[in-house]
Formats: C-alpha cells, sequence, structure tokens
C-alpha cells in the first residue's frame, strides 16, 4: 500500500472486555440426579411417618408399603396380577397398534380412505374409552375379551393420528424420487413412506403405550379377579392404603419399563437421526 | 435415443407456467437451460420425464433405449433426496432393488458407480454424516447405477458453496470426457451454463417461452483455460436474461 495521510487513531487504554451474553437455553442431560431427587423424596417421606410429622392415616410409611409388598410376593399373588396385566397390556396394545398404522397408512395414503375413515376416527378419538366399557362388556363378555378391547380401542385412534400424520410429513421430494428412478408403489411406501413415518409413528407408540396403562387400571377395576387394577380397586374399597401404594408404585414402574423400551426402539430404529 | 419437446403447454390453475415450448435434446451433449426463477424450469424437466403430466403438447422419446439402460430418464435433484435412514450404498441399492438383479450383479454395480465417483471410502457412510458436496456425488452416482440414457439435472450444484460448486463441475467435466453422457441441465447460474453446456437454451419469465438457444462450440475440457471467450457467451446470455430477470422480480406472487 502506498502511503496515505490517514488520520492515526491513538490506540485507547482505558478498555473493557466485551461482556458474554449468549449460551444458555440448552438443558443437558446430568447422571445420577433423578435417582438421588427420588431418594431424598422417599427418605424424607419415612423421616416424617416417623416423627409423626405425617399422620399414618394420611399416608402409609414407605416400609409399611413395602412390608405389604413382601407380604403380596409371599403370598404367591404376585406374579399371577402382574402376568395378567402384562397379557392383557401386551395383547391388547400390540393388536391396537398394528391396526392404527394399517388404518393410518390407508388414510395417508388413499383419498377415499382419508374422505370416509379420518372423520371416524376424528370422532372417535375424544370418546373416553372407559365409557363404552359397560358395551364392551355386552360384545366381547366380562372376562378377558372386553378389557384387552378397551386397550385396543384406546390405542388404536392414537396411533392412527400419529401414522397418517407422519405419512403426510415424509419428504415429497423423497416420494418423487422413488417415482423418478421407477420404483413400484409397494416399494415407495415399504422402503420411503413408513422407515419416513417412523420416528412419528414412535412416538405415538409413547402416546398410546401410557393411555394403554391407564386404561388396563380402570378396565381391572371392573369384574376382575387378578391383575394390578383389581389388586388397587381391593387395596382401596378396604382402606389398605399400603397395599393401595404398593399398586400405584406398580404401575408407575410398569410405564417407566414401558417408556425405557420404547426408548431403547427409538434409538436401534432412528440411529441414522444422529 | 434423442427426447423432443412438441408444443408444450403447462399451467397449474390459472397460472400458465409455460406456453408452446418446442426443443429437441441430442445424445451425447449437455443442454442447458435457463431463465429467470419461477419461469417453469424446474417444471419443464418434471415433464420430461414424465413425473407431471402435460396440458397440451407432449414429450417424445425417439430412437432406441441404449440396451441394459434400467432407468432411462434418470433424475439428479437440487436438494439430492437421499434417503437419511440409508447408507450411501443402501441408497444406491434402493433404486437396483425393484430391478430383479442378483445381489451379486448389485453389488458390483454399486461399486463400480462408487469407484467411477470416487466414492469407494464412503460406502456404510450415512447421509448426515457427508458435506453437501459429497451428497450431491453420492446421488449422481446413484444416477449413474441404473445407466441412464439422459440425466435431467434439477439446478444440482445450487445448494452448494461456490468452492465446493467449482470443485463438482470440474468432477461434471470429467465425468462427461469419460461417458459422454446426455444431459439436461437447469440452472440460474450462468457461469455453470457457460462451463458445462453444448448448446444453453435461454427461458423468458413466466409463462416459459423458448427466448433463444445459443450453442458454445468450445469443447467442455478447454473452457477452463479459455474463460475468457466464455465471458463473452456469458455477457450474451446475461444481456437477454437480465431484462426477463428484472420484470420476473418486480411482480407481484400472486398476481
Ligand atoms: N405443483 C404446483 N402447483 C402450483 N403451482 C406450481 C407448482 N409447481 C410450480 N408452480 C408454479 O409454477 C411456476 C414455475 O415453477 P418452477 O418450474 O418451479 O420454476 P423454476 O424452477 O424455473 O424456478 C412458479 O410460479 C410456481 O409457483
Ligand atoms: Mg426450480
Amino acid at each position: 500500500m502506498p502511503n496515505q495521510t490517514q488520520p492515526q487513531h491513538p490506540v485507547q487504554r482505558e478498555r473493557k472486555k466485551v461482556p458474554f451474553r449468549g449460551g444458555g437455553f440448552k438443558p443437558r442431560p446430568i447422571r445420577f440426579v433423578a435417582p438421588f431427587v427420588f431418594l431424598v423424596l422417599v427418605l424424607f417421606w419415612e423421616f416424617g411417618s416417623q416423627t409423626g410429622f405425617i399422620s399414618n392415616l394420611v399416608l402409609p410409611a414407605p416400609s409399611e408399603a413395602f412390608h405389604a409388598f413382601m407380604d403380596l410376593y409371599n403370598s404367591g399373588l404376585l406374579w399371577k396380577h402382574v402376568s395378567t396385566s402384562l397379557y392383557r397390556l401386551v395383547f391388547g396394545w400390540c393388536i391396537g397398534t398394528a391396526l392404527g398404522i394399517l388404518v393410518g397408512l390407508l388414510i395417508g395414503l388413499f383419498s377415499l380412505a382419508r374422505a370416509s375413515l379420518l372423520p371416524l376416527t376424528s370422532a372417535f378419538f375424544p370418546i373416553p374409552k372407559i365409557a363404552l366399557l359397560p358395551l364392551f362388556i355386552i360384545w366381547f363378555g366380562i372376562g378377558e375379551g372386553s378389557k384387552v378391547a378397551t386397550i385396543l380401542f384406546g390405542t388404536f385412534f392414537p396411533t392412527v393420528i400419529a401414522t397418517y400424520g407422519g405419512v403426510d410429513n415424509v419428504e415429497r421430494g423423497l416420494i418423487r424420487m422413488g417415482q423418478s428412478f421407477g420404483m413400484s408403489r409397494f416399494s415407495i411406501v415399504r422402503k420411503i413412506i413408513l422407515p419416513g413415518a417412523l420416528p412419528a409413528i414412535l412416538s405415538g407408540a409413547r402416546i398410546s403405550a401410557s393411555i394403554a396403562i391407564i386404561l388396563l387400571v380402570a378396565a381391572e377395576m371392573i369384574g376382575a379377579e387378578y391383575g394390578i387394577g383389581a389388586y388397587v380397586l381391593m387395596a382401596g374399597s378396604l382402606f389398605a392404603t399400603d397395599q393401595l401404594i404398593v399398586g400405584v408404585a406398580m404401575l408407575s414402574i410398569l410405564g417407566l419399563c414401558v417408556s425405557w423400551l420404547i426408548g431403547r426402539t427409538e434409538k436401534a430404529l432412528l440411529n441414522w437421526r444422529g | 435415443m434423442q427426447i423432443s419437446i412438441e408444443n408444450l403447454s403447462h399451467c397449474y390453475g390459472a397460472i400458465d407456467v409455460l406456453s408452446n415450448v418446442n426443443l429437441t435434446f441430442n445424445p451425447g451433449e449437455i443442454a442447458v437451460i435457463i431463465g429467470p426463477s419461477g419461469c417453469g424450469k424446474s417444471t419443464l424437466l418434471r415433464l420430461m420425464g414424465g413425473l407431471e403430466e402435460p396440458c397440451q403438447g407432449a414429450a417424445y422419446i425417439a430412437g432406441q433405449v441404449p440396451e441394459g439402460s434400467l432407468n432411462p430418464l434418470t433424475y439428479i435433484f437440487q436438494d439430492f433426496a437421499l434417503l437419511p435412514w440409508r447408507s450411501v450404498a443402501g441408497n444406491i441399492s434402493l433404486v437396483l432393488e425393484d430391478h430383479k438383479l442378483s445381489k451379486r450383479e448389485s453389488e458390483a454395480i454399486i461399486n463400480d458407480v462408487l469407484t467411477r465417483t470416487n466414492l469407494s471410502e464412503f460406502h456404510d457412510a450415512l447421509p448426515r454424516q457427508l458435506s453437501g458436496g459429497m451428497k450431491q456425488r453420492v446421488a449422481i452416482a446413484r444416477a449413474l447405477a441404473v445407466r441412464p440414457a439422459f440425466l435431467l439435472m434439477d439446478e444440482p450444484l445450487s445448494a452448494l458453496d461456490s468452492q465446493t460448486r467449482e470443485l463438482l463441475m470440474d468432477d461434471l467435466v470429467e465425468l462427461w470426457a469419460r461417458e459422454k453422457f446426455s444431459a439436461c441441465y437447469v440452472t440460474h447460474n450462468l457461469g455453470e451454463a457457460v462451463r458445462l453446456g453444448h448448446k444453453v437454451i435461454v427461458l423468458s419469465r413466466r409463462p416459459g417461452q423458448v427466448r433463444d438457444v445459443v450453442e458454445i462450440r468450445i469443447p467442455l475440457e478447454e473452457r477452463r483455460e479459455r474463460s475468457a471467450e466464455l465471458e463473452d457467451v456469458q455477457q450474451q446470455l446475461w444481456q437477454m436474461m437480465r431484462e426477463e430477470a428484472l420484470a420476473a422480480d418486480r411482480e407481484l406472487a400472486d398476481a
């Protein structure tokens, strides 16, 4: 550069660091916090019960609930209750989800199916399926049928809605790509649309699984001999609050297990999302 | 094989997008289509490849489809259109799976096209691990796998930054020098047009009509060196495009 006569700015000694104002808004996972909070809560509860700060009438101590659990275990009925419930849950949820994915795909793919089935789905989805339980009992009998049917219907509609929403959101560009390479319609559905809708279907499965557990308990409260819901109902009618807590805790653990399983499935099937 | 477009017009509802287009595309030649944005370039390409039906006129294929071509008219898209849940090899295998090839045959094809596009080491990579330029190379490899007679390329470099674009242009020139593929290449970038086109078709603003066809006789391989001569052609094209682009820019979207 040629020597230009520029006005010289003197370097100023008086200076401040530019204040930092970014960061935040991005929660990170921290390990061991959740179990710690849980432990503190239970300890506080036990301590409160021991000192009489929490009356036994209001809430039984965790140790009492644990005794009730051991009683249940020793009576040999624990597995009976749990397995009966699990059977109903798995059976109802699997069939409801499978049918839901099928109907959701039909709604997502075909105009006629969309025009006819979507209004029906929207009409049936908000009905609390518990309200239909008496009807299900008449249709499917007081035994397993009505309970499985309640769960089936309860999981069917949210799955339909999640699936057809997922199909709608599959990038049109990918479908056009499939067509441009002369892929058959069936191949496009199986290799492009289904995997593309899978994230939505799995988050639908998360919701339908919680709905299934809620309906399971409701259905088992009517005319069931075994099952976690029956156990809770019996405990409630006897005001055996310690057993009630055991039942509720089992439901909560069941919910955690289901959510963990779906999380694993998501990790395995959606690892391409990174 | 030759593609000809005869008296082709297209409209979306009340909007005329293309009006009375007549063009021929010859084998072994890269024909570039340029025009202001929204003039119907992508629409024209979709009509040529049979992804949409024209309102009037038609696109025709003349002559014999080359033997062994699995998908004569094959697209390369601006947004790559790779399945994010399939690896590089899986994305290529996707377009072979409907063609009743044995596992060995399709593996041989995949390895062959990956070698030809210098992608062999990315065989098992997922699309999210690749840069934009690499993704488009995979899309080119996928297109080559079905042995196309005509490549239909819709702004294949427009989603890339300018350095990557230069690199990929060199790749395409090299590929053409080796394989003499036929292509219809849509772009709004005049630099790409004069580097890659044997002839440049200039469309007017919407409704798109053929305004002019400019032949560039300089061989593709020499164009990097002879950029001064290309500059003249580019200026000439820009003069044609300028008023169209200016007018297109001032149009109301819903008028
Ligand atoms: N599927 C469609 N439905 C309605 N209008 C469309 C559709 N596709 C394109 N158009 C309209 O047609 C015109 C040309 O679009 P396009 O071919 O994508 O232009 P280009 O690729 O030259 O930018 C635009 O005005 C666009 O809004
Ligand atoms: Mg376009």
